[in-house]
């Protein structure tokens, strides 16, 4: 799609359509990170974004819930579009969830606590409440049981699926992952991935950094690579690894995928 | 991929054939032989740590307990009960004349016949306190609010007397005092005051909701209108409480002294030094550069002076930059020169503190949409002030036994009564001297040691959320 019939899309408001990003450009002081990056994501839809190190794919989708900031260009999520004003900044978030690379649960809480924090204290809810929400969701991503210990005592991809049950109790309607399964070990990736694809299956609009190429065949309907700051390619799974056009792709996947 | 052919060496291939349970370690690895070995004697060096280790104790401990324990005297009404010559014997401790001025030390000049009122405090916050420190017990929250709400305003009545008589409120204070000056007391209440306060209140509220309202919009004006009357109705009630005459006789900050002054200053630099520093350790790290600058001003100028220039200057030298009419209780000024001093010194803790989250707690937090107040308060505090626990108790500490630096501001702690006590020619004995700093000594270490042994017990307990 070209820039202006994304704009354009933007601009009628698409209710359909859950992310847009237009011309986004952002530098971190001198360095030009991301360029001129035109995106959108429907609803629903499921994002595999791949790419080496330091193509801006992270800091991508750190924009989409102002984790970072982009200093040109226009970014709507869900209807809203990203601006200084706070006000909407905290709006976004609340519809957006988020996966990191190392998790970061609150190690100071317990694993139930994790999961209501946010939903008590944001959404305003009853303790009763969240918890029962929370518990709803800890049995989704099948660790009810480890609800009373603490983030220390659980292995690296029950702590992961702890993070993803965190994000889903605040009832997002996007859900972006950071590398989900690059810090486990590799024992733990599949469950990880199983929690993913779940959570894929239930209709969820999601955007996943990952070099799980396994993960993105099954799940995704788009992959797009990344390059020094740019999207140098993007297709549906099949073509992209059957048949990728761009010199660049096809160097990155030959080293991936051995 | 190509074959890496070094010459491997030969091995016969293996595949376990049962699964091994776990066994006891070795007999050698336990019991006191063992720790002996392992510990006290594993080595030449340690052999010779060990024995002067048991050097050290041998030249200190038992000298010490024949001093205080032994040889000392326990009964007596005057010098001569601890004179050697009288006694006959070599005399170690002169604990008879800790008992007689046992009263000065706790009390100081305190009028003998209102020191119920202090015991009343002592007691008061013994059992406040005691419930807040110990986890399991409910009502943590009530019992907050009991101790840090409404204690100190009690104790505040109970030691000074209370019907303190205010003039005037902010706009007497703004020259406009005449208007209320006609005004009677009734039942120690100045109405003349109250009405100015009322006035001022209204006054002060409708600018807050003007500003506000000029700043952030008509929606923010009925919270700033709330909170604000919020704040002023609560002044309102520690100052009705103040100010009311409940027929107790007023006691003059300077009869105060002794242990009840060292405990003053102690806790109230501690109850104030710990949320102050927080907000400063926040201020410091703040993006706004003007509450930036003003943390980082204030931090350095109190850690850059001496505790010593601090007391000196708010005592002698304050008074003479005040107008005439302003007086300001020499107490009150120490004990403010003491908190903000000990704020500067806990902001510079817990921004170690701060310092050492990681980043991935912020955007955790963030993620989850966490505004950045509750961010701090729910996330990034809790485990920062872990952190630093340590460093906060060592500043308590330090704190507790600074106070005795109020002495050079004539201001008489229990090591001032304690050298007061000295000078009574009916108690001049030998040892007076080395009784009076042993049993001084005693006081100060039971404090600072109950603290740092609740630190390591807190310590403990939050420990558990880390380990595996």
């Amino acid at each position: 799609m070209t820039a202006d019939a994304i704009i354009a899309d933007v601009e009628k408001g698409a209710p359909e359509i859950a992310v847009s990003m237009s011309g986004v450009n952002k530098w971190y002081g001198e360095f030009h990170v991301l360029r001129d990056i035109n995106l959108t994501v429907h609803k629903g839809e499921r994002l595999v974004i791949c790419g080496p190190s330091g193509s801006g794919k992270s800091t991508l989708i750190r924009c989409i819930n102002r984790l970072e900031e982009h200093q040109k260009g226009k970014i709507v999520v869900d209807g809203i579009e990203l601006t200084d004003d706070l006000k909407r900044i905290d709006e976004v978030r609340r519809e957006v969830g988020m996966c990191f690379q190392h998790f970061n649960l609150f190690p100071h809480l317990t694993i139930l606590e994790n999961c209501t924090l946010a939903p008590m204290w944001v959404r305003k809810m009853p303790k009763k409440e969240a918890e029962d929400l929370a518990m709803h969701f800890l049995e989704k991503v099948k660790i009810p049981h480890q609800a009373a210990k603490y983030p220390g005592q659980l292995s690296g991809g029950q702590q992961q699926r702890v993070a993803i049950a965190r994000a889903l109790c605040m009832r997002p309607r996007i859900m972006l992952f950071d590398e989900p399964t690059s810090a486990l070990d590799p024992e733990m990736v599949k469950e990880v991935l199983d929690t993913m694809v779940a959570l894929a299956e239930d209709g969820m609009t999601m955007l996943c950094v990952t070099h799980e190429m396994g993960f993105a065949r099954q799940v995704a309907n788009r992959v797009i690579f990344m390059d020094a700051g740019q999207i140098i390619e993007m297709n549906e799974p099949n073509a992209f690894f059957s048949n990728p056009q761009h010199e660049r792709t096809r160097l990155f996947l030959s080293q991936i995928l051995h | 991929m190509a074959k890496i052919s070094a010459g491997s060496a030969p091995f016969d291939p293996f595949v376990a054939a049962q699964v091994l349970g776990p066994e006891a370690p070795p007999i050698s690895e336990r019991g006191t032989f063992a720790y002996l070995r392992g510990h006290l004697f594993g080595s030449v060096p340690q052999v010779l740590l060990t024995l002067f280790g048991a050097w050290l104790v041998y030249v200190t401990i038992p000298p010490m307990i024949q001093f205080f324990i032994t040889d000392a005297v326990w009964s007596g009404t005057n010098r001569e009960a601890c004179l050697p010559d009288k006694v006959g014997r070599a005399v170690g401790a002169c604990w008879p004349f800790i008992w007689a001025k046992f009263d000065q030390l706790v009390y100081g000049f305190y009028p003998a016949a209102e020191r119920w009122r202090v015991n009343i405090v002592y007691a008061l916050g013994a059992v406040l306190l005691l419930p807040l420190l110990i986890q399991s017990l409910p009502y943590k929250r009530l019992n907050a609010i009991a101790f840090f709400g409404v204690y100190p305003v009690v104790a505040f009545i109970l030691l000074t007397g209370g019907d303190m008589e205010p003039k005037g409120f902010l706009l007497s204070w703004l020259g406009l005092g005449g208007l209320f000056s006609g005004f009677p007391a009734v039942g120690g209440l100045q109405l003349g005051f109250w009405a100015d306060y009322i006035l001022s209140a209204i006054l002060v509220t409708a600018l807050a909701a003007f500003v506000c309202r000029a700043v952030a919009g008509p929606e923010a004006m009925r919270p700033a209108i709330r909170s604000t009357l919020v704040t002023f109705a609560v002044l309102a009630a520690v100052l009705f409480a103040a100010d009311i005459d409940l027929g107790l006789a007023p006691v003059e900050t300077r009869l105060w002294g002794g242990l009840l002054v060292t405990l003053v200053i102690a806790v109230t630099g501690i109850t104030v030094s710990l949320p102050f520093g927080i907000l400063l350790a926040l201020g410091r790290r703040s993006n706004l550069p003007l509450v930036k600058i003003a943390s980082i001003a204030f931090i350095e100028f109190w850690r850059g002076v001496p505790l010593i220039t601090v007391l000196f200057f708010a005592t002698y030298m304050l008074p003479l930059f005040l107008p005439g009419r302003l007086t300001i209780d020499g107490l009150l000024r120490a004990l403010v020169g003491v908190a903000l001093f000990a704020s500067a010194y806990m902001a510079e803790v817990v921004r170690g503190g701060l310092q050492a989250i990681p980043k991935g707690q912020y955007e955790g937090a963030m993620a989850v949409g966490l505004r950045s107040s509750l961010m701090m308060r729910l996330v990034v505090l809790p485990q920062a002030l872990k952190l630093v626990i340590p460093g906060i108790v060592n500043n308590f500490i330090g704190l507790f036994k600074d106070t005795t630096l109020v002495l050079i501001v004539s201001i008489f702690d229990l090591l001032g009564a304690m050298r007061a006590a000295f000078t009574d020619p009916n108690w001049a004995t030998p040892t007076t001297l080395f009784t009076g700093f042993g049993f001084a000594g005693i006081v100060y270490f039971v404090f600072c040691f109950g603290m740092s042994r609740y630190s390591m017990a807190l310590e403990r307990r939050l420990d558990r959320a880390r380990r595996h």
